[in-house]
């Protein structure tokens, strides 16, 4: 317990001296991780609400394809993307590894099957439910799509939340096509990782709190912008 | 003398330029503290920014080989030998040593602190099968580890549960070893500034065996043309400068020295 | 008014199950104003909607419009017998149709205005629509329906929930509409109110259209077994 508690107190220094590694590694990690989750909503949710509405012959061959890919090991996503943006792979002449691109690219890999399978569980029942008016109004895919999304998006924040955590907490694959660089691919999970492995464990468990409440930070921040709770409302 | 103002001349051309260069190194080079006490002055004597990738020796190879860092910094001699053998890089530069020690716990059941060599230090533990901690990762430590054993004339196929591979950096290994209370062979430097001793301590070093080389390999830019030639020869000379001799030699932890320079000019 | 049919069924049979529940049909459509169907439970009412609307597909056969399958689609309008509501406020389900036809900001605010209106729920026009009543919710169905000013408006079953003042209401509201050109056709279990609004009946059995007549001789001098004892209350099986 005296372990934790000198974490929470290396945390609480941290913050409270604004030392500037921790502000550097914790701007770097919500870049990294909410730029792959734009990137991911940007895919996933078309891609999620599309699998709900369309009927096609191998169908449920990719919905459970979807499905599997959110099990795949996140350091395996790691290993592949650094073959193939490794100078020795085909990707190597756009000299990305390395670079929080890498990661950014790593990371929307790893959470885009994750937030569009929860997408299409979502969109599937709001889909059952509009199905004969949005056929009756001769709406485009197109719009069914957007109508689809807007009027669920209260399910789908959910599934961008999911997405986020996946991706702020993520250590494996992007210390491998990052290679935790200090002052350049750096974050929190990676210094994390890395202070672990010096024994300091105070500090590992410091920046592990500090990871937690900017995770509670940008979940609660979401939750008030979309007032979830607000009564009387859907 | 004329490898002052070589120097100085290389500061002062490089000085106004802010250059990056990837660098591969060992955990043992990181966890030790050098890097933190180098790339600073690196960045202000030659104005280049060294983007230090911390990984095993293996992994650092692999790197080099690929082309994605511009040089490294290893201690694996043969592996080395065989890297530039194969024409990866063009030539091997001894920068300085540390040493190997032997940590186990504080009550020594393998009596290893009444060694006289190495081997005999590792063939206690062996024979009394206390718990051992390897690096398992391929890194130049673990080499080291290995070539011992085989020195030994043991046979590893043989070892039972005892000896347990981990297959982590040097950091992860003694944080393993510590809550195993188990024998570990480590870098002097990555033991001393490590921050979870428990009840670990320092029980054989000294036997010239030990003796850990580090040498710089820039990356052959005949195979690699992208890769930074001219940043990587300046860093070699920078390496192998007075001035990274002085800050090598002069670095400390607890009052102890940890590096040996070692570069001939 | 023309007397040329507008919408022709040839050989139209839908199969469910290799079931048969509608045709096989020869069936033409002429004339506005109301054309209400009847018949028993099962008789296949909703499917014969469905098919002329097209968003049920004939297992054979073919739908015919006087107009080009595209202008036919624009103008037509369905009402379910349970309304879908869109998960949002009222103002915006009866504004969608026409933000899906893009019309202008201030055109859908004008319709949406006057329609919110005509159905009474001016001042609920920011409420969320599945928070209506049953009968709210159908005139709101009603009023997004009309919205779009269509041709051709297909009710299934329209009141069939409702207290005796709203179905007054949307008995009114469907007077306007035909009186101003729109033609209707709509599915009833009330005989009440066919005799009110219906000018031509379809009388419907096992799938088959077993009477097509104009409204007064229907309902004074039925010429089918079926449709005799349909009006006279008897179970038909």
């Amino acid at each position: 317990m005296s372990g934790i508690w000198a974490g929470m107190v290396e945390a609480f220094l941290l913050v409270w001296s604004l030392d500037a590694d921790l502000i550097d590694i914790t701007l770097r990690s919500l870049k990294v991780s909410l730029s792959a989750l734009v990137i991911a909503c940007a895919i996933a949710l078309p891609l999620g609400t599309w699998l709900a509405i369309r009927r096609f012959r191998h169908r449920r061959f990719v919905i459970a394809t979807l499905n599997a890919l959110m099990g795949l090991p996140p350091v395996v996503v790691g290993l592949i993307v650094y073959l193939l943006l490794s100078r020795a792979g085909p990707f190597g002449v756009l000299d990305l590894l390395f670079t929080p691109t890498a990661m950014i690219i790593a990371q929307v890999i790893i959470i885009t099957p994750l937030i569009a399978s929860i997408t299409h569980q979502a969109m599937r029942e709001l889909w059952s439910e509009y199905h004969d008016l949005l056929i009756s109004l001769n709406t485009t895919h197109g719009q069914r799509i957007a109508t689809l999304i807007w009027d669920g998006r209260r399910t789908l924040m959910t599934a961008a939340l999911a997405g986020f955590g996946r991706a702020i907490g993520e250590v494996g694959a992007i210390m491998i096509v990052g290679g935790n660089i200090d002052h350049v691919t750096r974050v929190l999970t990676t210094a994390i990782a890395l202070e672990t492995g010096k024994g300091d464990f105070a500090l590992a468990l410091g920046l592990g709190v500090v990871l937690i409440a900017l995770s509670l930070c940008v979940n609660l921040t979401i939750h008030s912008l979309s007032r979830t709770e607000r009564e009387g409302r859907w | 003398m004329i490898r002052a103002i070589l120097f100085a001349l290389i500061c002062a051309g490089t000085a106004i330029q802010a250059e990056t260069l990837r660098l591969a190194a060992t955990t043992s080079f990181n966890n030790s503290g050098l890097s933190d006490a180098l790339l600073p002055m690196i960045a202000q004597d030659i104005g280049l920014d060294v983007q230090l990738l911390v990984v095993g020796t293996g992994q650092a190879l692999r790197l080099a080989q690929s082309g994605d860092v511009d040089a490294i910094l290893v201690h694996s001699k043969e592996a080395e030998l065989a890297f530039v053998e194969a024409g990866y890089a063009s030539h091997r530069r001894e920068i300085m040593y540390n040493d190997f020690v032997v940590i186990g716990p504080s009550d020594d059941p393998a009596q290893v602190m009444a060694a006289t060599s190495a081997i005999e230090a590792l063939l206690r533990i062996a024979a009394v099968q206390s718990t051992f901690v390897s690096r398992g990762d391929d890194s130049g430590t673990h080499r080291k580890e290995l070539s011992l054993w085989a020195a030994a004339g043991t046979d590893r196929v043989e070892f039972t549960s005892w000896y347990r591979e981990v297959g982590a950096g040097m950091g992860a290994s003694l944080n393993s070893a510590s809550a195993m209370k188990a024998y570990i062979l480590a870098d002097r430097a990555s033991w001393l500034n490590f921050g979870n001793k428990g009840d670990l301590a320092l029980l054989f070093s000294g036997d010239p065996v030990l003796f850990n080389q580090y040498a710089y390999l820039p990356v052959s830019e005949e195979r690699h043309a992208h890769v930074k030639a001219q940043a990587a020869r300046n860093l070699e000379q920078w390496l192998v400068s007075p001035r990274a001799k002085s800050i090598i030699n002069g670095y400390e932890i607890g009052g102890e020295a940890l590096f040996v320079f070692n570069a001939r000019p | 008014m023309s007397r040329d049919p507008f919408v022709q069924l040839q050989g139209v049979v839908v199969k469910r199950r290799a079931k048969a529940v509608l045709g096989p049909m020869d069936l033409e459509l002429s004339g506005g104003g109301f054309t209400i169907v009847l018949g028993p439970n099962g008789a296949g009412k909703t499917t014969l909607l469905k098919v002329l609307h097209g968003v049920e597909r004939v297992t054979s056969g073919s739908v015919t419009w006087s107009v080009s399958d595209k202008t036919a689609q624009q103008g037509q309008a369905y009402v379910f017998q349970s309304p879908v509501m869109l998960r949002r406020s009222v103002r915006a389900n009866l504004a969608y149709p026409l933000q899906l036809l893009g019309l202008s900001k201030a055109e859908i605010a004008e319709r949406v205005a006057h329609w919110g209106a005509r159905i009474g729920l001016s001042a609920v026009l920011d409420f969320p629509a599945p928070h209506l009543s049953g009968g709210e919710q159908q005139k709101l169905a009603l009023a997004r329906a009309l919205i779009r000013r269509p041709d051709t408006l297909f009710l299934d079953e329209p009141c069939a929930n409702l207290d005796g003042r709203s179905t007054r209401e949307i008995e009114d509201i469907l007077c306007e509409a035909t009186q101003a050109g729109a033609r209707i056709i709509m599915t009833t279990h009330d005989l009440g109110q066919a005799r009110r609004l219906a000018d031509r009946v379809l009388f419907l059995n096992k799938g088959q259209v077993e009477e097509q007549a104009r409204a007064d001789t229907f309902f004074t001098a039925p010429k089918s077994s079926g449709a005799t004892a349909f009006l006279n209350g008897d179970i038909i099986e």
